[in-house]
């Protein structure tokens, strides 16, 4: 017994190591970042305990404009790639031709760098001198007036960092609502068809309730990627989010981790738990939210 | 016979309405099919336009006639693009492989071995499921600083390769081969290893791809690490690659080698999703989350 | 309203690829249902009686063939349209939503002058519920339901907008043995009150036989026979619905015709009038049998269960076509058979012996003596 015991560690021990280092070690330490003040990376020490770096962050106008984009991000992009990706999904179920062909071609970005194919949504938004870019090309056919989407006003910028950020987390979200849209029992859409019921109605008052708990969890999920949201904005701004007023939470704890402005882990530490705060917030929030509204 | 003439309205516009439902359907997908696949098609097509001829359409053109791998040649030679790949090939194969030993040595302690505080030990890995990246990323930069690791293969390694949810997933699969199978080797005198490997795992095996098939497309695809850990150029992934090639690469505005280097990265993927199609689908469908 | 079904038939793609062969569920099916009758499709599984159901209400198209109610052709017309209820095998009772809005939820989806207000709607629910006896469940949600009490709200509902035509799809096979007892008797019941056209399907031929006004005995995708239960019982035309209906089975042998006389083995057990001698299939209803101590058919005595009124004898015979040989008989608890005795011996009463072909198992009447 006492061997079996043992050998039960044994088999745990490598994931234990790499946990405890990787993982719950840094979480310790992030706290006690966040209220060390002053600390130096160079000769590790600090001058005291306290809540200032909480407050510098929270005056940091870079700060504030990541924690502005990301917001903006959020509002955006979750409550129309949760619709957009249940409209295709749905789309999707009512077909049969072809529909293994849609499938593979919407999940495509999923398996894609999101750094690299940024790069070809940059060229396609940017207007140089040499060139409008094909988005301002197509625009104009419309008779508008081009706009530098990459370089240009917030409003553009913010337009092409959601429609990209929108065109990178649909595959997962189309993908999980497809497989939700199928596993209903047929009997169900059977059962209102004999009675007549009118397909928006079958949609509003059947499928939309039997699926509320996977909608909810991508809700959820969504919310959490969003505000995580980074290497998006990188991939069509650059790294040097801060100059381009496209920062996000995320990007600002590592700005002041490494780079130019980085080497205050400190403050880093306070970001990440701020974010981390809002998330779960918002979460708790959601997940009353779904409690009331999911309804078996 | 009034009510004859009413059915054969109903049935009319039943099937007229079927039709403009399914014209309309069809449409829509194709046309988010386009949007999803405009930038593959147009990444591929300017990577085979020249330099030259890139630069002087102000207005881009949809195609080419003069298709050119000179770019190509550009992103190899130019740029460490090969040196990236290589980088990423390793960093990817190795995190893989510890990664799977790891899950696969924890998950088979949580399914089958007996031992106290079992469930305990569970409940705590259950719980880091909810620790986001972005927390515990700032000490472990610095943990891999002082330990003088940065621009390392290990640096870059080790904080990569523990991932909880596959430990839960294959704990899972794993509780579902019957406990029969387990008595029965062990009374054939097998040892609780070579069960897990010559009994376990065999059946197991869709789900071990799987895993592991996840674990590539996060490794390929990883930025924000591998950006924190390397400034020197000879270990840099494709990710902070390609950024770097973006920011001082090939003179910025070389776009055309850009784009044959962004699909030359993008390419590997590609492929092994069209081969696993089904496994990536189901894999990913069971709870995984873009990387 | 009266069913027609003409010529139906409906095939599928065979689900094994390499054989291309289609798969018939239904082939050729014709039958007129008088308005207002319970009809009970009965046959083993796969037979294709739910494939009727599906292409009655619409959820599934014949490859070809008809289907009028009334005078109309509803072949080609979509189950929405159709207006017919049917009762699920699971139920599918929509599990978000309370007895109450299940039972509303067809009546909600009338619309232009059909529309009900919302009164209207009240009292017509209060009056499906209360037709099945749920009015006190209205607010409970179908998982709060046994089985039994979602059956009835499954009824409910399908009855609630008053179809011209009710489907019932194995209403009882989810129940348990004393609940399906009396739901069957209770969808007697309210289709007698109502009045409706109702067809069920079912594989139990004693929930068939029990409660409806004519049977349709399917095999293979093709009918084998219809009529009025006891009709059926008394006449069957072939071997297989023989041997379907009646609990226990009949006996079935191997018998030949000679001269004459008909032969179970080598004992002659009736007169019967043929002119060709061959051989056949004799097949002889339980309680076909009279306890007779000089009686033609001689039969190894193995045991006698008493049920009361009845009792039941199982015997052997080697001529017996049945796997275990046993022959089971059913006569009036007032005979006494002496359990000691080797051998049993029986008189057959002709109007429960079946003569059927030895290769098409097809029934070959004759005159009785």
């Amino acid at each position: 017994m006492e061997r079996e015991k043992l050998k039960g560690w044994l088999y745990l021990l490598p994931a234990i190591l790499f946990l405890g280092i990787f993982m719950v070690y840094p979480l310790v330490d992030v706290f006690i970042y966040s209220f060390e003040e002053g600390y130096n990376s160079a000769s590790q020490t600090s001058w005291g305990i306290g809540t200032y770096n909480y407050s510098y962050v929270l005056r940091d106008p870079y700060f504030l404009q990541a924690l502005k984009n990301t917001f903006i991000l959020v509002i955006i992009t979750v409550p129309l790639s949760t619709c957009l990706a249940l409209a295709i999904a749905v789309g999707l179920n009512s077909i049969k031709k072809l529909r293994d062909l849609y499938q593979t071609i919407y999940f495509l970005p999923y398996v894609t760098n999101t750094l690299a194919v940024g790069l070809v949504f940059m060229i396609l938004f940017k207007q140089t001198p040499y060139s409008d870019g094909l988005v301002n090309v197509v625009l104009g056919w419309f008779g508008m007036t081009p706009v530098d989407f990459i370089g240009g006003p917030y409003w553009a910028k913010m337009f092409v960092l959601c429609f990209y950020t929108i065109w990178v987390v649909l595959p997962f979200k189309i993908l999980i609502l497809t497989s939700a849209l199928a596993s209903v029992n047929q009997d169900y859409y059977n059962a209102a068809k004999v009675d007549g019921t009118s397909k928006f109605r079958i949609f509003r008052k059947i499928t939309l309730p039997m699926i509320s708990p996977t909608v909810f969890y991508l809700i959820i999920t969504g919310f959490i990627g969003a505000f995580k949201a980074y290497s998006d904005a990188v991939a069509l701004f650059g790294t040097d989010l801060n100059a381009s007023e496209m920062n996000t939470i995320v990007g600002y704890v590592y700005d002041m981790l490494y780079g130019n402005s980085g080497g205050y882990p400190s403050y880093a530490s306070a970001a990440a738990i701020i974010l981390f705060t809002i998330v779960l917030t918002i979460t708790c929030i959601n997940l009353l939210v779904s409690k009331k509204h999911v309804h078996y | 016979m009034e009510k004859y003439n009413d059915f054969e309205k109903i049935e009319k516009t039943a099937k007229v309405r079927k039709k403009v439902k399914n014209v309309i359907v069809y449409t829509l997908l194709s046309f988010w099919g386009l949007m999803v696949l405009f930038p593959f098609y147009w990444m591929i097509l300017t990577s085979i336009k020249s330099y030259s001829a890139y630069n002087s359409e102000y207005i881009p053109k949809f195609f080419t006639l003069s298709p050119t791998l000179q770019n190509y040649v550009e992103a190899f030679t130019t740029v460490p693009l090969a040196r990236y790949f290589t980088n990423t090939i390793i960093f990817t194969v190795v995190t893989t492989a510890l990664m799977l030993l790891v899950t696969i040595l924890a998950a088979f302690a949580f399914a089958r071995l007996n031992f106290k505080g079992k469930n305990l030990a569970f409940t705590i890995f259950l719980s880091l499921m909810m620790i986001p990246n972005e927390l515990v990323i700032i000490t472990n930069y610095v943990t891999i600083t002082n330990l003088d690791m940065r621009n390392t293969f290990a640096g870059l390694i080790l904080p990569s390769v523990t991932s909880v949810f596959y430990i839960y997933l294959l704990k899972e699969n794993f509780e579902q081969i019957p406990d029969q199978l387990y008595y029965a080797a062990k009374v054939d005198g097998t040892s609780d290893m070579k069960y897990l490997f010559k009994v376990l795992l065999p059946i197991c095996k869709p789900t071990v791809i799987t895993i592991a098939i996840l674990k590539v497309i996060e490794c390929w695809n990883s930025y924000v690490w591998p950006r924190l850990v390397t400034d020197d150029e000879l270990y840099f992934l494709v990710s902070n690659g390609i950024q770097e090639i973006r920011e001082n690469g090939f003179g910025r505005e070389n776009i055309p080698a850009m784009m044959a280097a962004v699909v030359v990265i993008s390419v590997p993927l590609i492929i092994l999703f069209l081969i696993f199609r089904k496994k990536i689908m189901a894999g990913v469908s069971r709870g995984g989350t873009k990387g | 309203m009266k069913v027609v079904l003409q010529n139906l038939t409906k095939t599928f793609p065979s689900r094994n690829k390499k054989v291309k062969e289609e798969v018939v569920a239904v082939n050729n099916f014709d039958f007129e249902i008088p308005d207002g009758v319970l009809v009970g499709l009965l046959g083993p599984s796969g037979c294709g009686k739910s494939t009727t159901l599906n292409l009655l209400s619409g959820l599934q198209k014949p490859t070809s063939g008809k289907i009028f109610f009334g005078e109309n052709d509803v072949t080609n017309l979509e189950a929405e349209n159709r207006g017919v209820g049917l009762v699920f095998q699971n139920y599918a009772l929509y599990p978000h939503l309370t007895v109450r809005q299940n039972i509303m939820f067809p009546l909600q989806n009338l619309k232009g002058t059909a529309k009900l207000s919302k009164e209207e709607m009240n009292v017509k629910v209060l009056e499906a519920a209360k037709l099945v006896q749920i009015d006190e469940l209205m607010d409970r949600k179908p998982g709060e339901l046994s089985g039994g009490q979602q059956q009835r709200v499954a009824i409910a509902r399908a009855l609630v907008k008053m179809p011209k035509i009710l489907l019932l799809d194995e209403p009882l096979s989810n129940l348990d043995a004393r609940l399906r007892l009396q739901t069957r008797e209770e969808i007697r019941r309210i289709q007698k009150e109502t009045k409706i056209t109702t067809i069920f399907v079912t594989h139990d031929q004693e929930e068939a036989m029990s409660i409806s006004d004519i049977i349709v005995v399917m095999k293979d995708g093709v009918v084998q026979q219809i009529g009025k239960p006891q009709e059926v019982y008394d006449n069957p035309v072939n071997l297989f619905v023989a041997k379907f209906l009646g609990t226990p089975p009949i006996n079935v042998f191997d018998g030949k015709i000679k001269s004459g006389k008909l032969f179970v083995g080598e004992d002659a057990i009736m007169d019967i009038q043929a002119d060709t001698d061959k051989e056949v299939y004799v097949g002889i209803r339980p309680e076909g049998f009279v306890l007779n101590e000089n009686g033609a058919l001689r039969c190894r005595l193995n045991t006698v269960e008493v049920m009361g009124r009845d009792i039941s004898v199982v015997s052997y015979n080697d001529a017996s076509a049945t796997d275990n040989q046993a022959i089971r008989s059913i006569i009036s608890s007032e005979n006494t058979v002496n359990l000691a005795a080797e051998y049993v011996r029986f008189d057959v009463k002709p109007n429960k012996v079946f003569v059927f072909d030895k290769n098409t198992e097809e029934r070959i009447y004759f005159e009785k003596e």
